[in-house]
């Protein structure tokens, strides 16, 4: 990783003391973070530490009940933004990549642009050919989700993302659902994007990767960032104990 | 998939005439499958020869059957009933026809209105959702009775006083409840995350309801929707009782003029021609769905 500039200015991407519950349930408690462009920022935590609700959140999937989501410093959740200009900002790929099984691979990654952005046929087609090829599915253009491996599955789904241009990704447990052999080919396509300067924020499991692509780490524990920093300090200097003990258990269960 | 290359291993297939591993033929093979197959068939057969034979012989042999058959399934009142009842199935076929036009679009109005979420849509939500229970409370007989005789009854300038334009339009009015209930069912069967993922492209809520929900949705049902089309062929005849001369209504005439009733049978038959043909291609519909479910590729 080369040396980034400081941040001083405006951060892609910046929570302010977000709340969120679901029912009774509270899930975000104050959850404060900020994401500078250009950036990959890895969430790591137990299980129900609001990582998947901070990303559905992010993309106005789900309302917050306070708090500020800022995306290059204006207030997403404020009243009368519109939740699909920002959806057309932010793209999200979900843990069980969520293709639509009626359609192609290539009618999947064209979808939104033909009827969102009311690109022609063509030119949709002609730029979809050029990312599924990029990332080695140009194959399995005419095929259905159902008929490819899930990692296919999932890369097609992050192509899909991608078509928006999207100036901010959103990556959700990606490799969660994906069989052991199946992981490396989707996190070599996100290393890949991160490289390119692609703005990320993932949810992750897979230690090892984070340690390796992202600038940032945020360890999640009861719906708060309890600490974060660099990978290098978050992975090798901890100083909250429930990051120790996480961390430990993680490298007990052999995922480091 | 085309697949026109030309490859080294052209060559090696020639499944045609590969011998057996024991040694018999193709065409032994396919003897002795076709004799195998013959037996199961003769049993087959001989099974319904002997249960469908009990079962006339057992009607046939009643104390008054010969009296039924005068009064049933006389020849001769079948063949002076059935040019009017003919007739008037045809016009059981145009109001099912006009049925079948209206209510696939009205039910997947509903259907949507039903589906759409947030408080703005509450207003439209509440109005389908009262169309729905009271459409489906109503008996579809009275439905067409309150329709049928009470909306002409008022005399409105402009309201069409056809009694067959009221009695499609409460078959119409039912149907599309029960089938806006199908359609819902299909559109809640489609997984949240498949709607999630739509609006996270971009997709409005009703974008995402036309390209990527109800696609899936109305392939999940299909066959009940093939089931709903097959009722509802047959419960165009209730519209006979607003005095449309329908196939029942002309059968009914035949019978008050001659105390026979060989032309309801001939009404009978006339459903019949349509409804089984019908059911056989729901059925055939649906299996050829569900195989194509399991391997589907372009």
């Amino acid at each position: 990783m080369t040396a980034r500039p400081p941040h001083a200015k405006t951060p892609k991407l910046e929570l302010i003391d977000v709340h969120k519950s679901y029912g009774r349930t509270p899930v975000l408690r104050g959850m404060t973070m900020d994401v500078a462009e250009h950036d990959v920022v890895c969430l790591i935590g137990p299980s129900g530490c609001g990582k998947s609700t901070l990303l559905r959140c992010v993309d106005l999937l789900d309302p917050i009940a306070s708090g500020q989501i800022l995306l290059d410093g204006a207030d997403i959740t404020a009243r009368g933004v519109s939740a699909d200009d920002v959806r057309r900002r932010v793209g999200i790929v979900f843990q069980s990549f969520n293709l639509f099984p009626h359609l192609t691979v290539l009618d999947n990654v064209t979808l939104a642009a033909r009827r969102v952005h009311h690109v022609s046929k063509r030119d949709a087609e002609a730029k979809a050919n050029e990312l599924l090829e990029r990332f080695g599915l140009a194959g399995l253009a005419r095929s259905y989700p159902n008929r490819i491996s899930g990692g296919q599955n999932q890369r097609a789904a992050i192509v899909r993302a991608l078509m928006g241009q999207p100036e901010l990704l959103l990556l959700d447990e990606v490799t969660s659902a994906l069989d052991p052999e199946l992981v490396g080919e989707v996190l070599g396509l996100i290393g890949e994007l991160a490289d390119g300067g692609m703005t990320m924020v993932l949810a992750t499991h897979e230690m090892g990767f984070a340690r390796e692509v992202a600038d940032k780490v945020c360890f999640l524990s009861d719906g708060r960032v309890l600490e974060s920093g660099p990978p290098s300090q978050l992975f090798e200097d901890p100083q909250q104990p429930r990051t120790q003990q996480f961390l430990r258990l993680v490298h007990q269960a052999g995922r480091i | 998939m085309p697949a026109p290359n030309k490859s080294a291993d052209d060559d090696i297939r020639v499944p045609d005439q590969n011998p057996r591993p024991d040694g018999s033929s193709a065409e032994r093979l396919g003897f002795w499958v076709r004799h195998e197959t013959l037996k199961p068939a003769l049993i087959a057969v001989a099974s319904t020869v002997v249960v469908f034979g009990a079962g006339v012989w057992f009607v046939v042999s009643s104390p008054n059957w010969p009296a039924v058959k005068n009064q049933f399934f006389n020849p001769d009142d079948f063949a002076a009933a059935w040019p009017d009842v003919l007739d008037g199935f045809w016009r059981n076929l145009q109001m099912f026809a006009y049925s079948m036009l209206a209510i696939p679009v009205l039910a997947l109005v509903i259907a949507v209105a039903r589906s759409l979420r947030g408080p703005a849509f509450f207003p439209i939500r509440f109005l389908a959702t009262a169309f729905t229970d009271v459409m489906r409370g109503i008996p579809l007989i009275l439905l067409i009775l309150l329709l049928g005789f009470g909306l002409p009854a008022l005399q409105l300038p402009g309201l069409p006083k056809s009694a067959m334009f009221w009695g499609v339009t409460a078959l119409t009015l039912s149907y599309s409840a029960y089938t806006a209930e199908i359609y819902r069912s299909g559109i809640d069967a489609v997984p949240e995350s498949q709607r999630a993922s739509a609006r996270s492209l971009g997709l409005s809520q009703i974008q995402a309801l036309r390209y990527a929900i109800l696609p899936q949705a109305i392939r999940n049902v299909v066959p009940a929707l093939m089931n709903t089309v097959v009722s509802l062929q047959k419960d165009v005849a209730l519209v006979s009782v607003l005095g449309v001369r329908d196939a029942v209504r002309e059968a009914q005439i035949y019978t008050s003029r001659t105390f026979n009733y060989t032309s309801y049978v001939a009404a009978t038959v006339l459903f019949l021609l349509i409804s089984i043909p019908l059911t056989r291609f729901v059925d055939w519909y649906a299996a050829r769905d569900r195989a194509r479910m399991s391997d589907q590729q372009r």
